[in-house]
């Protein structure tokens, strides 16, 4: 009896020791990024994949709606309660790094002159000295998508190539009723949507000019190539047979998914809600070239960072998951299930990826696109909203309307910059 | 020591342990967050990091700030349009209302219905109502006659009314509700007496009606001036794409506050703004609820 109940005793300590010791390799930690159906289900099979490849680790993915994403993780990092491993806008790096929120990312497995080769040149906007504080898994650029219907109604043969051709193209799918109403437009318009950056990164240069200096602590658009980027813009829905008109059908992308414009200027996350559109026929260009063959585009990413919370074999775990998010693989997975391109040249840049006749034009778009550092990227878009809207409301000069949102950005960057 | 006090002081012990209860609840819900907020408007903090000292750097930006004044003005506006017209538009109702049998209760419901739907849903198909050609219920009826479309929402002159006109209509129910309640109060006798003396009905509106309405009225203008000097959802929902706009024609002071806050992290000139409204607030009661008590 007492020999049994001896080996009862020891079986239970030996059990309740293996129960601690496999709990202690375990290592769990915790992925937060916002809500958006593929996304979450990108981050799953990536999640999956990695835990297959590192049995001791654990993923275990939280996702909130996008109005209360920031909020909800800067209450949460100080609190010892938040993410190991984070998704955060590129223009929101600055405030988490100054709030201590996130750390570096170590250089041993990191280093900066092996991303700066390997990853598409606008990263490089989240390296700081010899260090990178983060990195994304894809990144998104500017594109034309054109109406294949709308553009064989007109006898057209292919998306326009130059910025003038742009405008003999949307001339000739512009349709108006009797009374010269439009009724579709050739190209949609408004700065609410993408096109601030398409005039910022891609009119202003392609005009020759540089919308910013000093790393984007100078603005600089306040010029001739500013506005002539400008006089191009608005002549679009404001010379004597405009052939667009802002707020027509209320979003530029409902009026394009509704078959009203011939064409869109837009983002590569379009792509997703496009390619669901029954009876839409829709093809995907490079936004068309400046006057002398001069290209530019927009880019913008999500990045992931390992939070300040993330210490010991946690860190360990966090650096593991960040390099697997960086890798090629995971590009891959994510360009096929979200619609995002991959921030490496080396997994966008092959043959089947560049050559795809949707995600084609998106990525060779990366090879001439830049990143906007913004301070406050809402309010800075909000200027030039304005800027449109005093000359088309008010009959103000476009250039004496631009001189007033470049001191307006620049009062506003100063204001960041000098905290 | 309980067995002391007299019966009175007794009373006040169990007065006070009741009310306990209600008080500590209602100074951790309400007043501390009230306090908070006041607290932070004399700081900086963008949610992030640690809240820094900042004096009255956020009220004196805020006095310097185009955008405020003109979005104080715009608020005043919702104020000074919305309260009158709804007041008149929900008597005129009312009072028609009131004196129809058929089919009463039937179209008392359907001036209620705007009021319990949901402002979002509401907003978002005036702002249909409201586009431009192929889809603007509104310019579309106006094409249909040759005449030219009108800008709703993409003006700086007509956007505004535009915004107000569907929250007027939205509150327009209660209102009718509660001067039929305010009306079926007054004492019948009164207007058989004036029946008697041969008295027109217009005597018998601004002799006998009205004045015994004040304390409708009262009620009326204190709630939907309130209503008017909060509006947001209509706003916002209408001009998601820009909100606040054009050129800050339709924004009022909570679409600011709420811009300010989750736009560009500055909670302290968020806090500073709201704090400023909460004075608009109080004071404007204040004013009505005097006005109230001299009755």
């Amino acid at each position: 009896m007492n020999t049994r109940l001896k080996g009862l005793v020891f079986a239970g300590m030996m059990s309740s020791a293996a129960l601690f010791t496999s709990t202690a390799s375990a290592v769990e930690i915790e992925y937060w990024q916002y809500f958006f159906d593929a996304r979450v289900d990108a981050m799953e099979t990536l999640i999956t994949n990695f835990e297959a490849a590192n049995p001791d680790i654990t993923v275990t993915m939280n996702h909130f709606p996008y109005d209360s994403y920031r909020t909800k993780v800067a209450a949460a990092i100080p609190a010892g309660e938040g993410p190991d491993v984070v998704q955060l806008f590129y223009g929101w790096l600055n405030d988490y790094v100054e709030a201590e929120l996130i750390q570096p990312l170590p250089a041993d497995v990191f280093p900066a002159d092996k991303i700066d080769a390997e990853f598409f040149p606008m990263v490089q906007a989240m390296k700081d000295g010899d260090q990178y504080w983060a990195l994304p898994t894809a990144v998104r650029s500017l594109a034309l998508f054109y109406n294949k219907r709308l553009f064989e109604e007109a006898g057209i043969e292919g998306p326009p190539a130059t910025l003038d051709e742009l405008l003999e193209t949307a001339n000739a799918l512009t349709k108006r009723d009797g009374a010269g109403n439009l009724t579709t437009v050739g190209i949609t318009a408004g700065m609410t949507a993408q096109d601030h950056h398409w005039w910022r990164e891609g009119l202003v240069r392609q005009y020759g000019g540089e919308p910013y200096l000093d790393d984007y602590k100078t603005v600089n658009y306040n010029t001739d190539a500013g506005v002539a980027a400008l006089d191009y813009y608005t002549n679009l829905f404001m010379n004597e047979s405009p052939v667009t008109s802002i707020g027509f059908m209320d979003e530029p992308q409902a009026a394009f998914k509704a078959g009203r414009a011939g064409m869109h200027i837009d983002g590569s996350f379009r792509i997703g809600s496009l390619a669901d559109q029954r009876g839409l026929e829709w093809g995907v260009a490079e936004l068309p070239s400046g006057l002398d063959g001069a290209q530019s585009n927009y880019s913008s990413y999500w990045v992931n960072a390992i939070t300040s919370k993330a210490e010991g074999e946690k860190y360990d775990a966090a650096v593991k998951f960040m390099e697997y998010l960086t890798s090629d693989e995971a590009m891959q997975i994510w360009l096929d299930v979200v619609g995002e391109l991959p921030a490496k040249p080396s997994v966008g840049m092959t043959e089947a990826n560049a050559n795809d006749p949707v995600f084609g034009p998106f990525i060779r778009g990366l090879e001439y696109a830049h990143t906007t550092k913004f301070v406050n990227e809402s309010s800075q878009r909000q200027l030039l909203v304005e800027m449109v809207e005093r000359i088309q409301l008010e009959g103000m000069e476009p250039a004496e309307s631009l001189a007033i949102a470049a001191e307006a950005e620049q009062v506003m960057l100063d204001e960041y910059y000098a905290k | 020591m309980y067995r002391n006090l007299t019966i009175r002081q007794k009373q006040i012990v169990w007065a006070w342990a009741f009310l306990a209860i209600p008080v500590l609840f209602y100074s951790i819900i309400r007043f501390y967050p009230t306090g908070n907020a006041i607290l932070i408007s004399f700081q900086n903090w963008n949610l992030l990091g640690s809240r820094t000292w900042a004096g009255l750097d956020n009220y004196e930006k805020l006095w310097n700030d185009a955008v405020f004044w003109k979005v104080f003005q715009n608020t005043f506006l919702y104020l000074l349009l919305g309260t009158p017209i709804s007041l008149v538009l929900s008597f005129i109702i009312a009072y028609h209302l009131d004196k129809l049998r058929f089919m009463h209760g039937f179209l008392r419901m359907l001036y209620f219905l705007p009021f319990m739907t949901s402002a979002v849903a509401m907003a978002w198909v005036w702002r249909w109502f409201y586009q431009d050609v192929p889809i603007g219920l509104f310019n579309n009826i106006l094409a249909g006659f040759g005449i030219p479309q009108i800008s709703f929402l993409n003006s700086t002159t007509n956007a505004l009314p535009a915004v107000l006109a569907p929250a007027v209509w939205a509150g327009l129910g209660f209102q009718v509700i509660i001067f039929m309640a305010g009306i079926r109060s007054i004492p019948t006798s009164y207007y058989e007496a004036a029946k008697i003396d041969g008295v027109g009905w217009f005597t018998v509106l601004t002799q006998i009606t009205l004045p015994l309405l004040r304390p409708t009225i009262v009620f009326i203008v204190v709630f939907s001036s309130i209503g008017f000097l909060r509006i947001f959802d209509h706003v916002f929902n209408m001009t998601t794409n820009n909100p606040g706009g054009p050129l800050n024609a339709t924004k009022p002071l909570v679409l600011m506050i709420y811009d300010t806050a989750f736009n560009g992290f500055d909670m302290g000139y968020a806090a500073a703004q709201t704090v400023v409204l909460f004075t608009i607030l109080l004071i404007v009661s204040l004013i009505q609820l005097r006005l109230l008590r001299s009755t």
